[in-house]
């Protein structure tokens, strides 16, 4: 048997990972591809803990987190297409209209 | 069972009036505001004469519930009304001598662009007085007390445009609110120890206690607090400097509320809570002293004054100061019978001085007159009879009543007499000054120049000329007042029986405290000494003594007037010259304006500008609101940099933010344990 330490550890490394792609990476697509991979992260933690203590729940919330990541998933992509067709680049330091 | 009087309407007409002139009076015509006007004072007086017809058969006093005002727990006080014979004494002076005045200030004031202005506030005074002398309790009675500040107060500052007006109207509303703080105080003891405001609940409680002989006590707290309220309203010293600075406002006024009625709310208000004065012997004595010092030092400084209203005024100080020694020897209705007489013979004498501004085109310097006694004689002999009444000659209504006051005083000191009778010489003096100045030798004023008449419109027509009969009239009525005033109450050794004394008898005898066999004070208010007690017989003649000794100092002051500005008018002036220290300390009325400015106002206005204003206000709490502001601005100037529009930047202090609070909660997690 696997310690939950170990599940939580990688989970916590996988958030990490999610975090530093969504802080250093100016392509939106990578920003985009961070997020999954933080819900992801915490998805697995969400699993490891319903494994620990015996409760559904958790495995309950994963996957409302996947149906509303799939959602946005959809919503973000649609509007990346539409972000790249009017400013014609994917670099999020340059879509900065909203700066004063 | 008494009958329903509706006292409340006496009051309320001349309020009726002010209300109707003050709101409509602007766009109405002169004649309309005047009836108003008079309609409804007379009306007041009409009624207060009808109440006095069914007086006798009222048993008094008469009480009327208005309505319920407070009512906290057992502490009540109501909007009620009171009628014994000191209020129907006051009521019948207050609106006789009112009335009469209105009717004088429609002559006086017609050219007046502020008419129905002046009628409207005269009016609204009307209300305050007759509602503080007609209170069932304390508070009603200074609701009034207060309201006839205020209608004081737009009186005098009633040509608002002239500085000095409007200054002399402050001075009044200002030192009033001093007297005005003692009073209020002295009721909240009242209601602390006796739980009541209402005169027949406080005196019954008082009842029972004996004089407070030791000095301090309750009584005696009570009694010096309500002098102070008195000294304000009544200007007796050390708050009388706002009534010689009140004769800025029109001359009907001065008649009015500076003379015949406000200025008497204090007599009224101390001889009304005699049951109080006369267990704390302290407080009556003080109250002795202070009447006499007035009476005494305003007389003097009225000997110098050149402004024909000024000597008035100063005249009004120093008669009121008479008024409170007799409330002070415990000789109440002697105070109250000046008061009536003085109502009737100040009032005559302002109106008459009135009559003569008016006549020499606004000029109120005696030394521009002179000559006047054949170009106005109605005047001339109206003000004869007023001077002769104020100086005592015998027969006339300040004869009987200041003789009264004298004699009592001596019974309680030979020191109050001593000084009464000086000041009723120096009375007699200055007021035939005043007299021989006005009326007699040659005219000094720059004839027929009327540039303006007492400061306001001019009239269109040159000469000295008599005043209209609307004004004359009154003035006629006043002088029978003064002259046959006193007969109502001649002393017993004079031939009389003192009527007036013994009407009042109910309000102010056998209220004496139970031990007032000991009490000094007690004895001399016992009732009728004349006829009772071992001094009875020897009273008499001892009397008529003292009686002959005041006839005597009032011819010597008429001599001496006659003498120095009659026979001899260039003497004044090398007196003046041989004693200049003497008459520059007079002249500048022994400089208590300059010590009270010294003591209390320029401290204040240093105070104010230099530790309030600069200090705390500038510096302080000017300064906390702009460092709010500033401090505001300088870390939004930092924080503004988080802002910075970059999208992985918010992102970052997200991440961050969520970081923080992660560790916090870890931080209360693990310190939990």
């Amino acid at each position: 048997m696997v310690p939950l330490s170990y599940y939580l550890l990688l989970s916590g490394f996988l958030f990490a990972c999610g975090v530093a792609g969504f802080l250093i990476k100016r392509n939106i697509i990578t920003i985009f591809m961070s997020i999954e991979l933080m819900l992801n992260g915490v998805n697995l933690s969400f699993v490891a803990f319903a494994a620990h203590w015996h409760a559904l729940a958790g495995q309950v919330f994963v996957f409302f987190v996947m149906v509303v990541a799939a959602a946005e998933a959809a919503v973000g992509l649609a509007i990346i297409i539409a972000v790249y067709r009017t400013r014609e680049t994917l670099n999020v330091d340059q879509v900065n209209l909203l700066k004063l | 069972m008494n009958p329903m009087l509706n006292l409340w309407l006496i009051p309320i007409l001349p309020l009726a009036g002010a209300a109707i002139n003050g709101f409509l009076g602007k766009n109405s015509s002169r004649r309309a505001v005047t009836t108003i006007a008079l309609v409804f004072s007379g009306a007041a007086f009409a009624m207060a004469l009808w109440v006095t017809m069914r007086f006798s058969s009222l048993s008094v006093p008469y009480h009327e519930n208005l309505a319920h005002w407070i009512r906290t727990g057992s502490f009540a006080v109501d909007f009620a009304f009171y009628l014994d014979q000191l209020s129907l004494v006051m009521l019948l002076v207050v609106s006789g001598v009112g009335f009469l005045i209105h009717i004088y200030s429609v002559g006086y004031m017609w050219d007046d662009p502020g008419y129905y202005r002046f009628f409207s506030y005269l009016n609204l005074f009307m209300f305050f007085m007759l509602t503080l002398v007609l209170a069932d309790n304390y508070l009603v009675m200074f609701i009034g007390w207060e309201g006839v500040g205020l209608a004081s107060y737009l009186l005098i500052g009633f040509w608002f445009t002239k500085d000095s007006a409007a200054a002399a109207g402050k001075k009044a509303f200002i030192v009033n609110r001093i007297g005005d703080f003692g009073f209020l105080i002295a009721l909240f003891l009242l209601i602390k120890h006796f739980g009541s405001l209402n005169f027949d609940q406080v005196f019954q409680s008082v009842a029972p206690l004996g004089a407070e002989k030791a000095g301090a006590g309750l009584l005696t707290a009570i009694g010096i607090l309500l002098m102070v309220g008195a000294c304000g309203k009544s200007a007796q010293i050390p708050l009388y400097i706002w009534l010689p600075d009140a004769m800025e406002g029109p001359t009907p006024v001065s008649a009015l509320i500076h003379a015949a009625t406000m200025v008497t709310a204090g007599v009224y208000m101390v001889s009304r809570s005699h049951m109080i004065f006369e267990r704390a012997p302290m407080a009556l004595t003080v109250v002795a002293i202070i009447g006499t010092l007035t009476a005494f030092f305003a007389a003097t400084i009225g000997v110098v004054q050149t402004d024909i209203k000024k000597v008035l005024a100063y005249s009004t100080v120093s008669q009121l100061g008479y008024m409170f020694m007799a409330c002070g020897v415990g000789a109440f209705s002697a105070g109250i019978f000046h008061l009536m007489t003085h109502a009737f013979f100040k009032g005559l004498l302002f109106l008459a001085a009135g009559s003569v501004i008016h006549a020499v085109g606004g000029e109120q310097d005696m030394r521009k007159m002179g000559g006047l006694r054949t170009k106005i004689p109605w005047t001339f002999w109206t003000m004869t009879a007023g001077t002769l009444t104020i100086a005592g000659i015998p027969g006339l209504a300040g004869f009987f009543s200041k003789d009264e006051i004298l004699w009592r005083a001596y019974q309680a000191s030979w020191a109050y007499w001593l000084v009464g009778l000086t000041t009723a010489c120096i009375t007699s003096f200055y007021m035939f000054r005043l007299w021989f100045m006005t009326f007699f030798g040659e005219y000094r004023g720059e004839a027929q120049t009327h540039s303006a008449h007492d400061a306001h419109g001019g009239h269109g027509h040159g000469g000295i000329h008599e005043s209209p009969r609307v004004m004359v009239i009154p003035l006629a009525i006043l002088a029978v007042l003064s002259v046959v005033g006193g007969y109502v109450g001649v002393p017993g050794s004079l031939g009389g029986n003192n009527r007036f004394d013994k009407f009042l008898g109910p309000v102010f005898h056998g209220s004496a405290p139970a031990d007032a066999q000991q009490a000094p004070m007690g004895e001399k208010s016992a009732p009728a000494q004349e006829t009772e007690g071992p001094e009875a017989k020897s009273g008499v003649s001892t009397e008529l003594i003292f009686t002959a000794i005041s006839v005597v100092a009032a011819l010597l002051g008429l001599g001496l007037a006659w003498q120095l500005y009659y026979r001899n008018p260039h003497l004044p002036q090398k007196i003046a010259a041989s004693m200049s220290g003497t008459y520059q300390t007079l002249l500048h009325k022994y400089y208590v304006d300059e010590l009270y400015g010294a003591l209390f106002v320029r401290p204040l206005i240093n105070g104010s500008t230099r530790i309030l204003w600069q200090g705390v206000d500038r510096k302080i709490i000017d300064a906390a609101v702009n460092d709010a502001g500033d401090g505001a601005r300088h870390v939004s100037d930092e924080v503004r940099h988080m802002q910075s529009g970059n999208i992985r930047s918010y992102a970052g202090w997200v991440a961050a933010g969520s970081a923080l609070v992660i560790a916090f909660m870890i931080w209360m997690w693990t310190g939990a344990r």
